[in-house]
């Protein structure tokens, strides 16, 4: 080929301009849009209504808006878990498994009892809350043993133990606690549920029907915490070192293994947190698929906010709404697919941070 | 309770892992670590079953099933050694791209009938007592490529030239790169072979092993099983054979455990309930972990390790390579 000019690129020796990562972030978006747009055209489907759809199903009034938000909460809760893990380079990907655990430990609260079912609804929902984190982090403490002690390989463990939490869950709800044989325990109690908009539904009618629960906002204090954490504190600091530079981090005297394991076991917390939140605030008792992958989509989307904490909220959105919409749009695994593409795409971009392109032209090169 | 079955049957499933096993090593020891075994076993698996399906040929589904996967992993590869993104975000997002992809392609596969690879016995050999019926009797012809395809490929990667090109490039890449071999084109080539190699798994078991298209179930995370086996077999591949082949008659035989009334002559607790069959099927993903740990720990009492440059990508002149 003779083009009169060439593409270079280039390592920047320059900051990066502070609005490219938020750039690169929407034009993969838009543009795994776009592909998922042309494979759908290519089996037969019709892009524009399916995007169409998609934008009713899920912005289109309050009540579906609800919907998106409900199924963005437990996805900031886990976007979060991941962010805090991957800052540290610890590729937890076991948060559906911590979820689950999280979700197993909180109903221990309601099903053992751990407290007397006429508690007091502030009682039983606190009790749910730490049984949650407690169980999300014995769950992520496993893999930050073995990664810390033995140097095992956590992406492999974190996955296997989702299994495990899975296949653990499933016993106690189709055995100790089914509910008259089927694969669920019975209804929680009142004093077990999350408080809803709809709840307010008798002093302000606009809220009737609006599943929107407690869970979001415990998303979004853990987003402000993190955010602290990183941003602000000695902790996030050495995160941030470790996740950077183990070598120089060990000089420095820093311990790394006591914080693998502390980073696993808070990143755990915050995945059964959202397990709480989900069985508390939306299907009010344990039974099998409570979560929509979640734990997975968990990771894209930390990703996607580029780890920040306040990102993980918006992004959380855009993928809550795609988990709504993907329960109707067919085929099924199409949501699946632009997941994968949105978090191709992003990486590939990122190569625009590390590197300008030039274009230059022939005449010049040869001066 | 037959240890002949279990054997029997262990080669066969044990056989799904061999080849996204060894392909997997492929990949690794090129330095590429490419995580989305899971995705490209589950598209291989849809195409060669959708294939098959189509042209009435198993064997046409088989190859077809091996250049989708092939081609998937070049997305991974294309990320990873030219914008040198992460292997590991780059392998889960291909996890993701290959379930998406087989899930809207395989729509409406399910309940289908189409050819399968062939069960084959081998005359004489079949004959042997014991050895005969669990190594040479109604095995899937792939089960005895997977025979020959192990020690083939152990002496590829160890004894031939480009094996040790092969190595020389997951190990220091700059000192590969000044002998002449080219970096990047070897680990294209690897990706791709791993990617193939990952799909002939799926399509073992759409079209042979466990016939079928169950969506997502029909691999149910043995891509990651072969990950794990990888670190396992520390990056050998007639290590990996046999773990897979171990792997396979565990998980047999601990799943049969729950068939006679009677276990060492006690009431069978797992025959009496049978919910606490939840526990069996933890047990391979426990399995897993403990092999991985055993696998961590002799690889550090031997100072062995996973090849040098394995997840690092390489760029001519940096410094660290």
């Amino acid at each position: 080929m003779n083009l009169p000019f060439s593409i270079r690129f280039e390592k920047r020796t320059d900051d990066v301009p502070k609005w490219l990562p938020a750039a690169t972030a929407i034009g993969s978006v838009v543009i795994a849009f776009l592909i998922s747009g042309i494979v759908l055209a290519f089996i037969g489907g019709e892009p524009l209504r399916v995007l169409k759809f998609f934008f009713e199903a899920t912005f289109g009034n309050w009540a579906v808006f609800s919907d998106t938000l409900v199924k963005a909460t437990p996805l900031i809760m886990i976007g979060l878990a991941c962010s805090v893990a991957f800052k540290m380079k610890l590729w937890n990907i076991g948060a559906e498994g911590q979820f689950y655990a999280g979700a197993f430990f909180a109903s221990l609260v309601v099903l053992v009892p751990l407290v007397p079912p006429d508690a007091p609804k502030v009682i039983t929902l606190g009790a749910m809350v730490v049984m949650g984190m407690i169980g999300g982090a014995i769950w992520g403490f496993f893999p930050g043993f073995l990664k810390a002690r033995y140097n095992v390989n956590e992406i492999i463990t974190t996955l296997m133990l989702n299994y495990v939490a899975i296949f653990w869950n499933n016993f106690w709800i189709f055995d100790k606690w089914s509910d008259a044989g089927f694969q669920m325990t019975p209804t929680f109690p009142k004093t077990a549920w999350l408080p809803r908009l709809a709840d307010l539904a008798r002093e302000y009618p606009v809220f009737s029907g609006i599943t929107l629960h407690v869970g979001v906002v415990f998303g979004i204090i853990a987003a402000v915490i993190m955010w602290w954490v990183f941003k602000r504190s000695r902790w996030g600091y050495e995160i941030n070192l470790i996740g950077d530079n183990p070598e120089a981090a060990r000089y420095a005297g820093l311990n790394i293994t006591r914080n693998i394991i502390l980073v696993m076991m808070v990143s755990g917390a915050l995945a059964g947190l959202a397990g709480m939140s989900e069985i508390s605030g939306v299907v009010h008792r344990l039974q099998e698929k409570i979560s929509a992958g979640y734990g997975f989509t968990g990771i894209i989307v930390a990703w996607l906010a580029k780890l920040n904490p306040f990102a993980v909220i918006i992004v959380s959105i855009l993928f809550g709404a795609l988990i709504v919409a993907g329960r109707e749009i067919q085929p099924a695994g199409l949501a699946y697919l632009l997941q994968g593409i949105i978090l191709f795409m992003v990486i590939s971009s990122d190569v625009l941070l590390r590197y300008q392109v030039r274009i230059v032209r022939k005449e010049q090169e040869t001066v | 309770m037959n240890f002949e079955i279990i054997l029997h049957s262990g080669l066969a499933t044990g056989t799904i892992l061999l080849f996204a096993g060894i392909g997997a090593i492929f990949a690794e020891r090129s330095g590429i670590l490419n995580l989305g075994v899971e995705g490209m076993m589950l598209l291989g698996a849809m195409a060669g079953f959708s294939v098959s399906l189509s042209s009435g040929n198993a064997w046409v589904g088989l190859l077809v099933a091996m250049f989708a996967a092939g081609i998937l992993s070049l997305a991974h590869g294309l990320v990873t050694i030219h914008f040198q993104a992460d292997q590991v975000v780059s392998g889960l997002s291909l996890t993701f791209l290959g379930t998406g992809l087989a899930l809207v392609l395989g729509e409406g596969l399910t309940g289908q009938n189409p050819p399968l690879i062939p069960d084959v016995s081998i005359p004489l050999l079949s004959q042997i007592p014991f050895i005969g019926p669990v190594f040479f009797e109604n095995h899937s012809i792939l089960v005895f490529v997977g025979y020959l395809f192990a020690p083939l490929s152990w002496y590829y990667i160890h004894k031939t030239r480009p094996g040790m090109h092969l190595r020389a490039v997951g190990q220091k890449p700059s000192a590969a790169d000044t002998m002449g071999i080219s970096v990047y084109g070897v680990r294209y080539f690897y990706t791709f072979v791993g990617g193939c190699l990952a799909g002939l798994a799926g399509a073992t078991i759409s079209l042979s092993v466990s016939p079928g298209w169950y969506s997502s179930q029909t691999t149910s995370g043995q891509g990651w099983i072969a990950i794990a086996l990888v670190i396992f077999a520390q990056w050998n591949p007639l290590r990996a054979a046999l773990g897979g082949y171990l792997f396979g008659a565990i998980r047999r035989g601990i799943l049969d455990l729950q068939g006679p009334a009677l276990l060492f002559g006690f009431a069978n607790p797992l025959y009496v309930n049978s919910n606490l069959g939840f526990f069996l099927q933890m047990t391979p993903f426990l399995l897993t972990i403990v092999a991985l740990v055993m696998g961590s720990r002799a690889a550090a009492r031997k100072r062995l390790g996973s090849p040098a440059a394995l997840g690092v990508p390489y760029v001519r002149g940096e410094r660290g390579h």
